[in-house]
């Protein structure tokens, strides 16, 4: 017999977690920010989260297998926000990534085409019948996640564009990936990237995304320039030392944009590996209990669905924290949870609602 | 084929639990590795961010006169300086910056270059005592050029017109020559430190000790916050020995006229009074100099840069007697030496004229001072013979340096036959001996030189070394200070230093050579001279060309007794030393004028039968003959046994 729907079945261990984590986040966006401009920001950010939490509590509700099944109208609708971002879109630092919103505030649609790409993957493997992945499905499965991230890629947002690959990896990994497609793959990606990155005449980057990834390699090359950040990054991170300092680096305006990318090395900076360790480990029991909830999912598709929005977390925290200590270019990609931004934080939230809301329905049908 | 509940592969999902382990694993490898292994390299490196070393700049001590009157002081003023505490490249922003300070950027390249081997936290100095608008300049850049920055720096007001000039000097920036010397090792680049004058004498004492503020500052070069600061210790400040009256006097004296005068107490050896012209107006060095300014002033053929008080070799001509007198009173030869002078003498083969044509008739010593008569002396320089003038006048400290507290001074040159055949390997001709008789030939003084020979003469062979500063005021450690206190005594006879000074007091007397220098009621003795510049046949081929007139001298001091001041007047192209004498009385007048103005110094009266100084208040100018004590270069008289009336009290009068 189906059980009701109930929030006792809801997820309020991973939930406690959620909010210690963006708590350390608020702590350090208020410390971040106390004597710039930004002053005040910490509590926009308990505003998003309190939002945030409403907008999970929401989406928990809305049955997850009704919305997949209504994705392909969702999925329209999200590449249709990305074309309009590109033709309506607020150019600011010269992207095109905001759509101005009644009421001032600002929408940046690549945000909710990640949720929506959660969906459309987790749908499409789902319904997939084979144990192996054959080439069309990959293809197939390519081209779901291929087309909005083109369009964010001319948008330009790099780092945005890149978050929706491991969507499209964690899909076909668990929809039965075999090595000879993931070696043939991993080639031909490599050819690419070092197509794209060393050939001249192909603009398909940016300068500045070029300037970004060769300052990645070689920081002391121009370090008043685009490695300016990796620097000020690493000297924030190591001088935070085992206990962590005063923090110079963040309150001395040292660190580039300590409250939103860099909030991890501020955070370091004033808590030492013990205090960023304690947050890794924060992020890794989220982790480990986002995977567990897809252990227990009542069907093929719920599995997907929690895994994209596991893949989606992992990448942001693997490409944040590995560019703030070093081991990643700079990309503008948030942590999440902790950076402040609106966007950043319902999104997350909206994924961890449809988490909670497979999980609620673990013991349905 | 399975259905749709079929359930994902547990041991992929149990995989990527592991790939994320592993990604978290590398994560807190990464945070590891910067904050426990390399966390002294960066807070090292958050520490530069963020400690910016701006230096204090202390201001340096005053200069003033013996009665504590100002003469140099500063003035604050905007320097515009380069903080070096980024590793940005700055000659990217040379133009920039060239353009802003109205500076050529090849300048503030050619900076940078320079200080590039210093430390960071070393700032590089741009330019000083910036206008309004390059300040404002610097005020618009702070977001472009955060390392551009100003600090307020003391400046040197000197007195205007060169005024005292020589003997102050000047401040400018510490050479790379100078940084190379030991002697400078303590200084850095970039520093002010004197350049000549008084101003590089007393360097060390002036100079003061520029501190630092070590400021907190954000990733836009604005300062947050303050760590510490290093007060800056100000210089101290230097009381000189001259009297801005006097100097006035002597300035006023010089004015439009080539030439040094030079007064001094010689008591003491305190120097009163000293100009040089032509001068210069150091306030041009102040701020730094342009080339072409310098090297105006370093080819200008009247050599303004030179001080002519200790720095020009000349003949003293006739000034010379003086000393030829004394040698040959200490010799016993000039005593009993009558000459009568037609106008010239055959010496050695060849005819020496007398400045008098038509002869001064029966010459004996003092005749032969107040009249300078030429033929007297050049009999007298052939009795004595050139050692013994070499060593009467090498005793009075001719042809040496003076030893006086200021850099550079020259040493002059009193031949002797070693002298000869030393420097020239060429044996003393006996007729070379008769032009030094009158102060020609090679001889070659400085003024100060010679005033300080006649103040010895006039303090009965009491010899003091001349000094602008006075040592007992100087903090410990400088070298100078028992050297200047040093006073050698050279012998000379009561009877003969009593027959030459009264001698030299009729100089300005209507018998003697300058009777227009004389003022009523002030008891100066002196001598006059005048020195060829060129031989008497070049002259006379040049009769139209002024460079080769002849110098008028004058040495001159007042009381005749127990002199309190000591005046040498150089008058280039003077032509005559009674010239060169009304130059002298003048800075003598003003002298005398300001003591009789001044509130008496009540002198604690001795008791009767007691002895006083010759020429104090105490008794008539007119006192002197057998009962005169020379104490420690002071004429002593003993008391009568009644009271002189008041009456004859008053010093100096006629």
């Amino acid at each position: 017999m189906a059980r009701y729907v109930s929030f006792r079945d809801f997820d309020w261990l991973l939930l406690g977690f959620v909010l210690i984590i963006c708590g350390l986040g608020v702590m350090e966006i208020q410390s971040a920010t106390v004597h710039t401009k930004f002053a005040g920001s910490h509590i926009k950010q308990i505003y998003w989260v309190l939002g945030g939490v409403g907008a999970m509590f929401l989406v928990s509700l809305v049955n997850y297998q009704a919305l997949l099944d209504r994705i392909h109208w969702f999925y329209i609708a999200g590449v249709a926000s990305l074309m309009a971002v590109i033709i309506f879109g607020q150019k600011y630092l010269g992207a095109r990534r905001w759509i101005k919103m009644p009421g001032g505030n600002h929408f940046q649609p690549s945000e909710w085409v990640k949720l929506i790409l959660i969906l459309a993957v987790a749908k499409y493997f789902a319904d997939l019948q084979q144990r192996e992945l054959s080439w069309p499905d990959f293809l197939k499965a390519g081209a779901i996640v291929g087309l909005p991230m083109l369009l964010v890629l001319a948008q330009p947002d790099l780092g945005t564009a890149l978050t929706y690959l491991p969507i499209a990896i964690m899909g076909v990994f668990l929809g039965g990936l075999q090595l000879r497609q993931a070696l043939a793959v991993g080639l031909l990606a490599a050819v690419a990237v070092g197509a794209v990155f060393f050939t001249p005449r192909v603009h398909v980057l940016k300068t500045y995304q070029k300037q970004r990834l060769t300052s990645f390699l070689e920081p002391d090359a121009d370090p008043q320039g685009s490695g300016y950040q990796v620097t000020q990054s690493l000297i924030a991170v190591g001088s935070g030392g085992l206990w962590g300092g005063k923090g110079s680096q963040t309150h001395g305006a040292f660190l580039p944009v300590p409250q939103t990318d860099f909030i991890f090395a501020a955070f370091a900076e004033e808590h030492g590996f013990v205090g960023a360790l304690g947050v890794l480990l924060l992020y890794f029991i989220v982790l480990m209990r986002l995977t567990q909830n897809a252990q227990t999912a009542p069907d093929r598709a719920g599995t997907f669905v929690v895994m994209g929005v596991v893949a989606v977390l992992s990448f942001h925290i693997l490409v944040n924290v590995g560019m703030v200590v070093g081991f990643m270019p700079v990309t503008g990609i948030p942590l999440p949870l902790m950076s402040y931004g609106g966007s950043s934080v319902l999104f997350m939230f909206m994924a961890l609602g449809i988490v909670m809301n497979v999980r609620m329905r673990r013991f349905v049908n | 084929m399975f259905g749709r509940d079929e359930k994902v592969s547990a041991l992929r999902l149990t995989a990527a639990q592991y790939i994320i382990l592993g990604i978290f694993l590398v994560l807190a490898y990464g945070l590891w590795r910067l904050q426990v292994m390399q966390s002294e390299y960066y807070s090292l490196a958050a520490e530069k961010n963020r400690i910016r070393n701006v230096p204090i700049l202390a201001p340096r001590g005053k200069i003033v006169d013996r009665e504590g009157r100002v003469i140099v002081d500063n003035y604050p003023s905007f320097s515009a300086l380069l903080l070096r505490d980024s590793s940005r490249d700055l000659n990217a922003d040379a133009d920039l910056i060239g353009a802003g300070l109205h500076m050529d950027p090849k300048e503030v390249r050619e900076r940078l270059r320079h200080f590039s081997a210093l430390p960071q936290y070393q700032p590089i100095f741009l330019k000083d005592d910036i206008t309004p608008d390059e300040l404002s300049f610097i005020e618009a850049h702070r977001n472009e050029l955060p390392e551009l920055d100003t600090i307020v720096a003391h400046r040197r007001l000197y007195p205007r017109n060169g005024f005292m000039a020589h003997l102050i000097g000047y401040v400018g920036d510490v050479t790379e020559d100078m940084l190379n010397h030991p002697q400078f090792e303590l200084y850095n680049p970039g520093d002010v430190v004197g350049i000549s004058g008084a101003e590089r004498q007393y360097n060390n004492m002036l100079m003061g000790q520029n501190g630092s503020r070590r400021a907190l500052v954000n990733s836009h070069g604005r300062e947050v916050g303050q760590l510490d600061t290093k007060d800056a210790v100000a210089g101290k400040q230097l009381k000189l020995t001259v009297d801005i009256d006097l100097q006035i006097a002597a300035e006023q004296a010089l004015e439009g006229k080539n030439g040094a005068i030079v007064a001094m107490d010689p008591r003491t050896g305190e120097i009163l009074a000293m100009a040089s012209r032509p001068t210069f107006d150091p306030n041009d060095f102040a701020v730094r100099v342009s080339r072409d300014e310098w090297n105006k002033l370093v080819n200008d053929p009247d050599k303004p840069l030179l001080n002519k008080a200790i720095q020009a070799q000349l003949a003293p001509g006739s000034t010379f007697k003086i000393i030829m007198s004394v040698a040959g009173w200490q010799e016993g030869i000039a005593q009993a030496l009558h000459v009568n002078c037609t106008g010239g003498g055959e010496f050695y083969g060849r005819r020496f004229g007398c400045w008098v044509k038509s002869g001064h008739g029966p010459v004996d010593l003092p005749k032969a001072i107040y009249q300078s008569c030429d033929v007297f002396f050049y009999t007298l320089a052939e009795k004595l013979g050139i050692d013994r003038i070499a060593r009467y006048a090498t005793a009075l400290g001719l042809g040496q340096k003076t030893g006086i507290d200021l850099p550079n001074e020259v040493s002059g040159v009193m031949p002797s036959e070693e002298w000869k055949i030393r420097n020239f390997k060429q044996k003393w001709f006996a007729g070379e001996t008769i032009s030094v008789g009158i102060g020609q030939g090679a001889v070659a003084i400085t003024p100060v030189q010679l005033m300080r020979a006649i103040a010895a003469i006039s303090m009965g062979g009491r010899m003091v070394v001349p000094h602008v500063v006075d040592p007992t005021g100087l903090p410990q450690g400088y070298v100078e200070v028992n050297h200047y206190t040093d006073v050698k005594n050279v012998p000379i006879a009561a009877d003969g230093w009593n027959l030459i000074t009264d001698a030299m007091g009729r100089v300005v007397l209507p018998e003697g050579t300058a009777p227009s220098a004389h003022i009523p009621g002030i008891d100066i003795a002196g001598k006059t001279g005048s020195a060829q510049v060129v031989s008497l046949a070049t002259r006379a081929k040049h009769a139209h060309d002024e460079t080769l007139n002849q110098n008028g001298w004058f040495v001159g001091f007042t009381p005749r007794r127990n002199p309190d001041i000591i005046v040498v007047v150089l008058f280039e192209g003077g032509e005559h030393g009674r010239l060169a004498a009304r130059l002298a009385t003048q800075v003598i007048k003003a002298y005398v004028d300001k003591q009789r103005r001044t509130p008496t110094k009540m002198v604690e009266k001795p008791k009767v039968g007691g002895k006083v100084e010759i020429g104090g208040v105490w008794t008539a100018p007119d006192t002197d003959g057998d009962r005169e004590v020379l104490d420690d270069g002071r004429f002593l008289v003993s008391l009568p046994r009644k009271p002189l009336p008041i009456a004859t009290v008053a010093p100096g009068l006629h």
